[in-house]
């Protein structure tokens, strides 16, 4: 193995592990205020339906070849708001309606990827529901001003490198400062855990927990756009399962945004070690298994399994998630 | 007479939520292409029923959905939200496809060792839910994902599996069972019994209904009727108390658990031992287990009730199959299904809200009797 190839993994674990980080960042926020969010997979399928859309038609109207960082930048706002909107409808189901919370997400899982077919369907013609990325949106070092290089800083960095990436890294700095320095964060984390007694102390339990849900479909909109720019093959209506691997990596991070960070790493790493396997002598070459990526593809299912066992006595996980909040309750 | 009342309401909220959902369906149409919403829509409830072999693809799509819906509404009994029949029905459908076409076991052996797949998917959760206290719905999806890569794994390096082996080029798909029944001189496939021919020859038409019918009716004789039946609800409605009468729970949960695994791994079975269905190598989950969770919703978790809800979900799915012909997609019916979804997440509300109806209307027909009388006393 070259020093390239590692810069190699190691940005395409990145780009993997931004999506994955977000949309866990997003989950924390959602069961932090005690509402499960199995919606995450839905919520990422409309960020990038929307996302996508905009880019196509700043790719049309040629405004985004002129301008990529403006046009990226407003379309990861829109993204962030398709999300948004959408995450009200578990909201209103889980907080006011007082809703089961993973029926009513399992609802709005099913609903994304069929909408998203149907619309893409209706705008591109018929049959046709592939949404393609145009190429301008990929920074590379002309847009810093830089010469083009090669070798590992290239590799790492500028291979594959787009706005959501530098966006994401400061989402996790504002998300530790709100959660753990923050008044709102505060009150945020008392309504996941204890409800009654945020009520009691004049928190007002349905404005938090509306605010959990809408930052966390803030944050899976954007992590659905990133996800099908990692992806690379334009939008087909689907976020491979990424929702409920974020779910897996928030519960691996025990619901604090530093472990997610780490969580989300190790989760890429293993699906670019499945990539990348039969050109890496040091692993395990399992010459005589066809498609054994499937292996490295289970991994991170496995050890998230063993890690849930090992860990569920000392859970950190929300005391109050998944029940409705009722006033009367003591 | 109390008990048939809460069976209408119940039934009625169901309702509410189809016509809801099919409202949301025409509605749709109609924003899409008014001119044709109407034939659309025609085609997307007439279809099911418009010839003898349409509807012979009703009732085999349902019987699969019917297994999975009663695989959750049994473990919903139970208090657990089996998210997990989607990997269940897999690795059943694997098992099944295992037997018949490297063992060459007949049709019924290759179906228990389906079951007896799904029932080993299932234990896990259940193991962890009752000793770990690891949330059922987490553990489920991990095993989803973990049982799709495994099943892909296990069918791509077994080669008597796969097409190829047998004949042509094609790698990523199961056998026709056809060619393996005639190698084997066994009946791999589960029997037609004649149905076929009284059903317009379709190659669709086979016992397995009946099969899953049967299943639903003893599921509710064991809910209903037995001992174990009444320790499970018992322990649905409250794990301490339940306990405190002396009921273990946590044999309890992993019992239900490893039953409702063992009947979506035999939806897996029947569905791809009816000869006409192949499995292909997928890059993502088998819808087949998730649609059990409406189904499961719609009838209330009723084991008899599921036969009509999946009847009812998969004669909209045959309907939007024929909605294509028209330009639409046909995922609109996902959309009508995950409308109804949400709003049986909600359906204790709005049977509440039938309910006071129903009750105010008693209500102010008892107070104009009561007048009546009065006024017939004077």
């Amino acid at each position: 193995m070259t020093i390239e190839m590692l810069g190699d993994i190691l940005g395409s674990t990145i780009i993997f592990a931004i999506p994955l980080m977000l949309v866990a960042l997003g989950g924390m926020f959602s069961e932090r205020s005690g509402v499960i969010n199995i919606a995450l997979e839905g919520i990422m399928i409309i960020g990038a339906l929307i996302g996508c859309l905009v880019l196509r038609t700043f790719n049309l109207s040629g405004f985004g070849p002129a301008h990529p960082i403006i046009a990226m930048l407003i379309t990861i706002g829109i993204s962030a708001l398709a999300g948004a909107v959408f995450s009200l409808l578990l909201a209103f189901a889980a907080i006011n309606l007082k809703a089961d919370q993973t029926i009513g997400g399992t609802a709005l899982n099913m609903l994304a990827p069929a909408f998203a077919v149907v619309l893409s369907w209706a705008i591109q013609g018929q049959g046709n529901t592939v949404i393609n990325i145009p190429t301008w949106i990929r920074m590379t070092e002309s847009t810093f001003g830089l010469a083009e290089g090669t070798g590992f800083w290239h590799n790492l960095i500028f291979k594959s490198l787009y706005l959501t990436t530098p966006i994401a890294l400061v989402i996790l700095l504002i998300s530790i400062i709100i959660l753990y320095k923050t008044k709102f964060g505060l009150r945020l984390r008392a309504c996941g855990e204890h409800p009654q007694a945020a009520a009691s102390v004049g928190i007002n339990v349905y404005k938090m927990r509306y605010a959990g849900v809408i930052i966390s479909g803030i944050l899976g909109g954007i992590g659905g756009m990133a996800y099908t720019i990692a992806a690379g093959a334009g939008f087909q209506s689907s976020v491979a399962g990424y929702g409920f691997l974020a779910l897996a990596v928030m519960i691996f991070g025990n619901w604090k945004p530093v472990s997610i960070f780490f969580a989300s790493m190790f989760f890429a790493f293993f699906k670019i070690l499945g990539n990348y396997s039969g050109s890496l002598s040091f692993l395990p070459q399992f010459e005589n298994i066809k498609d054994s990526n499937y292996i490295y593809l289970m991994i991170p299912y496995i050890v998230t399994l063993i890690v849930l066992v090992l860990t569920s006595k000392k859970s950190a996980a929300p005391k109050a998630e998944g029940i409705p909040y009722d006033k009367g309750q003591r | 007479m109390k008990i048939n009342k809460k069976a209408i309401f119940s039934i009625s909220a169901s309702l509410v939520s189809i016509l809801v959902g099919l409202i949301l369906g025409l509605i749709l149409l109609f924003v899409f292409d008014s001119s044709r919403a109407l034939v659309g829509f025609e085609a997307l409830i007439g279809t099911g029923i418009s010839t003898a072999e349409k509807f012979a693809k009703v009732l085999y799509q349902a019987a699969p959905l019917i297994l999975t819906g009663l695989s959750v509404a049994f473990a919903f009994k139970t208090g657990l939200f089996n998210i997990g029949a989607s990997g269940q029905y897999t690795i059943g459908a694997f098992c099944a496809l295992f037997a018949a076409t490297v063992l060459g076991t007949p049709w019924y052996i290759s179906l228990l060792l389906a079951m007896i797949g799904g029932a080993l998917w299932g234990i896990l959760p259940g193991l962890f839910k009752a000793h770990f206290n690891v949330n059922e719905v987490i553990t489920c999806i991990m095993l989803n994902w973990t049982g799709l890569f495994l099943v892909n794994l296990l069918i791509r390096n077994i080669p008597q599996m796969i097409q190829n082996y047998w004949a042509g080029s094609i790698t990523n798909r199961t056998v026709k069972l056809a060619l393996v029944e005639k190698f084997y001189g066994v009946q791999t496939t589960i029997p037609k019994a004649g149905l076929d021919t009284l059903f317009g020859g379709s190659s669709y038409m086979n016992i397995s209904i009946f099969i899953a019918i049967a299943v639903s009716i003893i599921v509710y004789v064991v809910l209903n009727k037995t001992t174990f039946g009444y320790e499970i609800k018992a322990c649905g409605y409250n794990k301490n108390a339940s306990t405190y009468a002396g009921i273990n729970a946590k044999k309890n949960i992993v019992l239900s658990m490893v039953i409702a695994g063992g009947i979506a791994g035999l939806a897996g079975g029947i569905y791809f031992l009816s000869g006409t269905a192949e499995y292909v190598i997928e890059k993502s989950l088998l819808a087949m287990g998730f649609n059990g969770i409406p189904v499961a919703l719609l009838a209330a978790s009723n084991p008899i009730g599921v036969i009509f809800s999946s009847l009812f979900i998969s004669y909209i799915q045959v309907g939007g199959e024929a909605l294509q012909r028209y330009q639409f997609s046909s995922e609109i019916i996902n959309i009508i299904i995950s409308a109804i979804i949400y709003l049986s997440a909600f359906s204790f509300l709005i049977r509440l809200f039938i309910e006071k109806i129903f009750s105010k209307k008693h209500r102010e027909e008892e107070i104009k009797i009561e007048k009546e009388q009065k006024g017939g006393a004077k």
